[in-house]
């Protein structure tokens, strides 16, 4: 299973980025292996419509939970026609805290 | 992090004054936002020290290289905005119609057209005596103001998120910028006047929130003006159980503190500024019982 | 002669100076008002009269999902992010949408239809003789105020003297409602507030090259900021009004200042004429 979290930079090792549609990368995960692979936002300064192409961006590349801070109406109302789960990370930790919080199911839904 | 927007409807009910003047009562660490973008008002009160700007980019916006143009009209024939000007022959954009969709740049059989990179504001961050302050510019005549209200926003929360409280001035009106302001709110306060016009818009305003999830507060300001049409608008509170939890008198120290540059609360015990006093433990009280209906 | 009446600033009695300016000519003359803040219309509550309405449509694209193999050219192309294509559907967010038309232009299976979708309302009366009102309005929660503006105009065009009266702001619904008119008065009150609007606003009738001119309203005497700015900027104040408790009754109760005090009427017949001499119309 692929899990996206929004990060600031391109390794497991930058802070989770809170902002979706605007984080600069988004790191996709394997739920079991532990392998990933980042991808850079191309969408991180564009002017309208970003939360639904980042989150066309990460449909096609088959995430299937995706953990974030903040999350807007229309990315989430994509998300959740696709059956995409969302979760919050606020803790201000690297996006392998936030990995290792989602393994260890202690992450909240997004509401 | 609890998140209140003052906002009106109707404008000019003095939204602007009862924001800055709350900003000064309501307890905890706090983060201001004037989402009021068209006409940025809540600095002329809070005396802010700037301590930076961005550029806003808006949407992107067309622009015709004269040079590739081969004058087929086809970017006219198909823009739906009337965006695309030709004079003898030459064609451009006007950036003060065009949306930014980029159809132009699909129907263009020489390439000549590409979307362009607009600054269309400037995002200020500022601190006053009561915490920090974002607010914004936008070029006057520009588009994407329900835009520059989001980034405002995310601004403030991204800043600032760590406050006890987000404390939003809004826009007047129902479209797209209080769309942007009232999403993701806890409550919104609604602060309107004794008049037809102000109960009309109060209704419009608080049927875009039922569509959001925040509490809906009323505040009347000046409803000593019209008592009749005050009666009114409480009667329609009762009947839709909105909480109507203010009244602020008319009073000229209000004008008298805004050409003062200060919130009317800081100028002594004016009838205006004990209402509103009695407005700030109102709103606490509320925000601090869940169950109260919205 | 098309007139504009605007205000950067909310609250300053562009409404108030719209109607009793309609309501005075209306007796001599052929006048037809607009209510151009299609989010809060409210010209209508000073003209209670039978009227009727038509609804404004903009068109959004509907995919004919037996004709779509889900490319995602059209999500790509949106530049709103208004369409998502899933793997078995495509998801449309209507509010999102400007009615552009480009996913219907770039689907290379002519699978995207445009189907009208109501956004707002025209409502149309004949409140007393020699008036016309048009009053556009949007639907709660809808953010596209312009198409409801353009077809509100629509409805006054070519008729001799149109009245329109604006949202607050400087933004697009209030480009969108000047985009034409021959003259623009710029309501304001003298706080910096109603000050630092007025300037904002004076900004977008001249970037869009219309004759501009003031008026002060609920003046409590202390204008000589607003004089002093309106004298470095070549502006003409056009009329003064003075607060008074009075005159806010008339307002709040619905009424028509000329109604009520016909001895007003004088005053907004001169500013018609002040009107028509920033128009450059001939008399």
């Amino acid at each position: 299973m692929k899990i996206c979290i929004t990060a600031q930079g391109a390794t497991p090792d930058t802070k989770v980025e809170e902002r979706f549609g605007r984080a600069p990368y988004f790191i996709l995960m394997d739920r079991e292996t532990g392998s990933y692979e980042a991808i850079a936002n191309p969408f991180a300064d564009g002017a309208g419509g970003v939360g639904p192409k980042a989150a066309q961006l990460i449909l096609d590349r088959k995430a299937e939970a995706l953990v974030s801070g903040l999350l807007g109406g229309n990315a989430k109302a994509v998300l959740d026609s696709a059956g995409v789960t969302q979760y919050t990370y606020r803790a201000g930790g690297s996006v392998r805290d936030a990995f290792d919080a989602f393994r260890n199911n202690t992450l909240e839904r997004a509401e | 992090m609890i998140r209140i927007a003052v906002i009106s409807g109707k404008g000019g009910t003095g939204k602007t004054m009862v924001t800055a003047a709350l900003s000064r009562l309501l307890s905890g660490s706090l983060v201001l936002a004037d989402c009021d973008v068209d006409a940025a008002n809540l600095e002329l009160v809070q005396s802010p020290r700037l301590l930076r700007t961005d550029p806003f980019m808006g949407m992107k916006s067309a622009v015709i290289d004269p040079a590739a143009c081969v004058q087929c009209g086809e970017c006219e024939a198909h823009c739906r905005f009337g965006a695309v000007d030709r004079d003898d022959d030459k064609y451009r954009v006007n950036p003060l119609r065009c949306e930014g969709c980029a159809v132009c740049t699909a129907v263009c059989p020489a390439g000549a057209v590409t979307m362009q990179p607009r600054q269309t504001g400037e995002i200020k961050y500022s601190e006053t005596a009561r915490g920090h302050l974002v607010h914004a510019r936008l070029v006057s005549g520009a588009g994407n103001s329900g835009l520059l209200v989001h980034a405002v926003k995310k601004t403030a929360l991204e800043r600032d998120g760590q406050c006890d409280l987000f404390l939003i001035d809004g826009p007047p009106g129902t479209g797209c910028p209080l769309i942007s302001t009232i999403s993701g709110v806890d409550a919104v306060l609604v602060v309107t006047e004794p008049s037809v016009s102000g109960l009309h818009d109060l209704k419009r305003v608080v049927a875009v929130c039922r569509q959001f999830r925040p509490r809906v507060l009323v505040a009347v300001n000046r409803w000593d003006l019209d008592p009749s049409q005050m009666e009114k608008i409480e009667a329609w509170c009762r009947d839709e159980n909105i909480s109507l939890i203010g009244r602020i008198p008319f009073d000229p120290a209000v004008i008298d503190a805004v050409r003062a540059g200060v919130p009317v609360t800081e100028t002594g015990a004016s009838p205006a500024a004990q209402a509103i006093r009695t407005l700030a433990v109102t709103i606490e009280q509320e925000l601090s019982n869940p169950d109260r209906p919205k | 002669m098309k007139l504009a009446v605007a205000s950067g600033k909310g609250g300053t009695g562009k409404s108030m100076v719209a109607a009793n300016l309609a309501f005075t000519l209306a007796s001599t003359r052929q006048v037809t008002l607009v209510d151009c803040d299609v989010e809060e219309p409210n010209l209508h509550l000073f003209f209670p009269a039978p009227a009727t309405t038509t609804e404004v449509t903009m068109p959004v694209p509907v995919v004919d999902e037996s004709a779509c193999d889900h490319c995602g050219k059209c999500g790509e192309f949106c530049q709103y992010g208004a369409i998502t294509v899933l793997r078995d559907r495509i998801l449309f967010l209507p509010e999102l949408c400007h009615s552009c038309g480009g996913c219907t232009l770039v689907c290379p299976n002519s699978a995207i239809r445009e189907e009208p979708k109501r956004i707002g309302t025209l409502t149309t009366s004949a409140p007393m003789s020699g008036m016309k009102l048009v009053s556009g309005k949007l639907d709660e929660g809808n953010p596209h105020a312009v198409p409801i503006i353009r077809a509100a105009k629509i409805l006054a065009e070519g008729d001799p003297l149109v009245i329109c009266d604006s949202a607050p702001g400087t933004s697009c619904p209030v480009v969108e409602m000047l985009d034409g008119c021959d003259a623009c008065i710029l309501v304001t009150e003298s706080t910096p507030f109603g000050l630092h609007d007025l300037e904002l606003a004076v900004d977008v009738a001249a970037r869009l090259d219309i004759p501009a001119g003031v008026i002060i309203n609920r003046s409590d005497g202390k204008d000589q900021e607003t004089l002093r700015f309106c004298a470095g900027q070549d502006l003409d104040v056009l009329m003064t009004i003075p607060f008074s408790r009075e005159i806010a009754a008339i307002q709040s109760r619905g009424d028509l200042l000329c109604r009520a005090r016909p001895e007003w009427q004088e005053d907004f017949c001169s500013l018609y004429l002040k009107c028509r001499s920033l128009a450059g119309v001939e008399r």
